[in-house]
């Protein structure tokens, strides 16, 4: 092969590879623009001076008004849901966190006659739809005399905890035993290896169960509209919002609908986006190892 | 066949040994799933069996300690010299009886009201109390009142709740089964103390057993309390919705106002062959949930790979920027950003068909196409993040000796990123497919099941309803709770028998041919 065939083909490998970028850039800018969209749209909408759903894609005007009557109009007590929210989020990502963690680590780091069996157990729980024994929960919830009330709600949060063990359970299973091993020799009981050695060395783990509990109760529309049925002084955000979207609200609230839904999105995507690592090591942390 | 016929195999006849091998494989992968249910069987049998061995030659080997503790628990502890946990059991012994006496008997002698009983106990002077009821839950007093011209039945409201009966029994039969747990311990742990008495060693102190919870016994401490608790608001509402499937409690009988009653298979049958309305929604429901799967998971799955391809492309810059925008959708909160959807797309008052002054019928004839493709938008960069991690992980040797083998970009793609991924995800991919049999949340939000179509579906079923969504009315909207239960045990065992034989195969395939 000689010198300039060499260059030519270097040139033109070069111009291949760069059109084939520009072709990736193309791609991935029509796509971002389709994923962002809806979401643009939701913002923009926020801030239209019109009730109702605009007849024109991009807003008629520009006003902060909708992000006021949220906290003025009697009929949207929006701050009232999100207090309702953030006591539920608060109180169960606490006590969920801590089931969690002590679930995890019993099955990780423990060995135990039954271990095996309530792994087992566990993985069959996690079978059944989520939402099957709603109505049940509500009996059981009705006979102690907390349906429709916002402790009855962190209860049920916080008692099904226990089973979202997995991802911890993955991370506690990478630390390497040696550890225990060697604090179990100096005669530390696994109590004090649990609280001094593992914990401080399991951080991320531990900020990613209290982000995603206390992310829970604000995502969680399903559960919630069976529980709180009409009670609406204990409605929380997700059902207040999708109250505005009703058939009597809409054509009032929709515009007020979006700033609601603007003013929680963003504080929940800012803490997704900063543990966006966690979420991916918690999915394929089990599958990576094999 | 071995490796070496693999081997010499043309492209086209391994594509169709490849495809032959997993439909044979299906057969072997139900055999293996039979042969590990009745593994399972052998086992439990075997275990009773081993247990009531032990638990008898315990009773036989045992001093007069031991043997007292079979029926007065504690008292072999205590007599081994263990006061104050031979106090403990006592204790628990006494509660239990106390509870089964005032509380439990109560509620398991009401569980199934056989026949008509009058009971002369509850007879009064003036008025007579009937209790009736013909399998029901609870009991129903009637007043027999004497008029002037005879005597009438009247219904004087003193009724049981069947929820709370059918609740409380449960809880009583859960209760009860943590006590035996207690009892067998009893026994045990007074035979063990009585042996290690007989070796002339001592026995612990009530403090240094206390102490090893927190060390040999450290697991206890840590899952007693979640797993009682898991037990009061996960496993008692699972057990009692299993039991609604064999009972009427719908929209007629609703507790308190009405009993309920056992109806035996009642339900199921209606829901596989006596109804004919309803087993046919069933079926149509049935097969688009699996379609609804099938795609929701391989779209998501190829789009996102492909997706987090062409952002870890090397020349590719703002890499972090391309990511972002993906992560942002999905870190709005779905119900936002499906409701949002749901407002884009109105057949009507739609802002996408009002702002170019069309009528498509996104979300009624296209509403499963719609479903599916708003999926897309949702779930592409779930897969898109959790991918990017893996293709970094794919030793880049692999494409170097691909690349001086002369394969290019494509070939790149179907013979080594692709398997590779699939190969770390299948379980992650067996995963979303269950859970999009019980994804609600873009069918709920988006079309809420409908279009509702009245001729060819029940219960107000509509087109894109999957089982979840179709459960979830028959509970909130209809109240219709026997029906609903049926769907969710149904649900489950789809779910369960799906991830097992999947798993199964998965194993085997892994056996077979190792990636490399």
């Amino acid at each position: 092969m000689n010198k300039s065939s060499a260059t030519e083909m270097k040139a033109g490998y070069a111009a291949k590879r760069r059109a084939t970028n520009i072709l990736v850039y193309v791609i991935l800018s029509v796509m971002v623009v389709i994923w962002l969209f809806p979401i643009l749209w939701l913002v923009l909408q926020s801030f239209n001076t019109v009730d109702r759903v605009s007849t024109h894609l991009f807003p008629d005007g520009f006003t902060l008004d909708h992000y006021k009557t949220l906290f003025t109009d009697p009929d949207v007590p929006y701050g009232t849901w999100i207090m309702n929210t953030f006591m539920v989020a608060v109180f169960s990502c606490i006590i969920s966190t801590l089931f969690i963690l002590m679930v995890s680590y019993a099955l990780s780091r423990l060995r135990f006659k039954s271990r095996r069996k309530l792994l087992n157990m566990g993985l069959i729980l996690g079978m059944f739809p989520g939402f099957m024994s709603m109505a049940a929960t509500y009996a059981i919830m009705e006979l102690l005399h907390m349906e429709g009330q916002l402790i009855g709600l962190i209860i049920v949060y916080s008692a099904g905890a226990g089973l979202g063990y997995q991802v911890a359970k993955g991370f506690f299973d990478t630390i390497p035993r040696s550890l225990d091993e060697a604090a179990q020799i100096d005669g530390a009981t696994k109590n004090r290896i649990f609280w001094v050695i593992i914990l401080p060395l399991s951080k991320p783990i531990v900020v990613y169960t209290a982000l995603t509990t206390f992310l829970g109760p604000w995502a969680d529309y399903i559960f919630v509209s069976y529980f709180m049925k009409t009670n609406e002084q204990n409605f929380t955000v997700a059902l207040g919002l999708y109250k505005m979207l009703d058939n009597n609200h809409i054509n009032r609230y929709f515009t007020t609908f979006c700033a609601g839904a603007v003013l929680i999105a963003v504080p929940i995507t800012i803490l997704f986006v900063i543990m966006q690592r966690f979420y991916v090591a918690g999915v394929t942390g089990g599958a990576v190892k094999g | 066949m071995d490796y070496l016929d693999y081997v010499q195999m043309t492209k086209g006849q391994r594509f169709v040994y490849k495809v032959k091998s997993f439909f044979t494989g299906i057969p072997k992968a139900l055999g293996n799933f039979f042969k590990a249910i009745g593994y399972f069987i052998k086992k439990f049998f075997l275990g009773i069996g081993n247990f009531l061995k032990n638990f008898g030659s315990r009773f036989a080997k045992g001093d007069a300690g031991t043997k007292l503790s079979y029926i007065i628990m504690g008292s072999g502890s205590m007599l081994h010299g263990q006061i104050v946990k031979g106090l403990i059991f006592l204790a628990t012994e006494v509660a239990y009886i106390f509870f089964m006496c005032t509380f439990g008997a109560h509620y398991i002698s009401r569980i199934y009201t056989s026949k008509l009983v009058l009971l002369d106990s509850d007879v009064d002077a003036h008025t007579g109390y009937y209790k009736y009821g013909t399998g029901a839950i609870g009991r129903e007093v009637m007043m027999k009142e004497e008029g002037m011209f005879g005597t009438e039945v009247v219904n004087k409201n003193t009724m049981d709740d069947s929820n709370q009966i059918l609740l409380f029994f449960i809880l009583t039969i859960l209760i009860t089964i943590v006590f035996l747990a207690i009892y067998v311990a009893n026994t045990k742990t007074a035979y063990n103390t009585q042996l290690l008495r007989a070796e002339g060693k001592k026995p612990l102190s009530f403090v240094q057993e206390m102490k090893t919870f927190l060390d040999d016994r450290f697991h206890i401490t840590l899952l007693t309390f979640p797993i009682l608790l898991l037990m009061m608001f996960t496993v008692l509402p699972i057990i009692f919705t299993i039991f609604m499937a064999f009972t009427n409690y719908d929209v007629d009988h609703q507790a308190p106002q009405k009993l309920y009653q056992w109806v035996g298979f009642t339900n199921f049958a209606e829901v596989f062959y006596s109804d004919a309305k309803k087993s046919a929604t069933f079926g149509l429901i049935l097969v688009w949930t699996l379609i609804w799967a099938f795609f929701a998971t391989f779209s998501n799955f190829i789009l996102g790979i492909i997706v987090a391809l062409l952002i870890n492309k090397k020349d590719i810059k703002f890499k972090g920027f391309w990511r972002t925008c993906f992560v942002i959708t999905a870190a709005v909160p779905q119900f936002v950003t499906l409701l949002v959807m749901r407002l884009l797309l109105d057949d009507k008052s739609g802002a996408l068909n009002q702002a170019f002054g069309t009528s498509f019928p996104f979300l009624t004839d296209w509403a499963r196409v719609t479903v599916i493709i708003v999926n897309i938008w949702i779930g592409v960069p779930y897969t898109m993040l959790i991918s990017s991690g893996l293709l970094m992980n794919i030793p880049e040797d692999l494409y170097e000796s691909a690349r001086i083998d002369g394969a290019n970009a494509v070939q790149q793609f179907t013979k080594i990123t692709f398997p590779y991924i699939f190969f770390v995800l299948t379980p992650y991919l067996i995963q979303t497919f269950v859970g999009n049999i019980n994804n609600f949340n873009v069918i709920f939000f988006l079309t809420n099941g409908g279009p509702e179509d009245p001729t060819q579906y029940a219960n107000k079923a509509g087109r894109t309803d999957l089982l979840v969504t179709w459960l979830y009315k028959l509970t909130k909207d209809q109240s219709d709770f026997r029906l609903a239960a049926v769907i969710g045990i149904l649900i489950f065992i789809i779910c369960a028998v799906g991830s097992l034989i999947a798993f199964n195969m998965s194993k085997a395939s892994k056996n077979e041919e190792e990636f490399s």
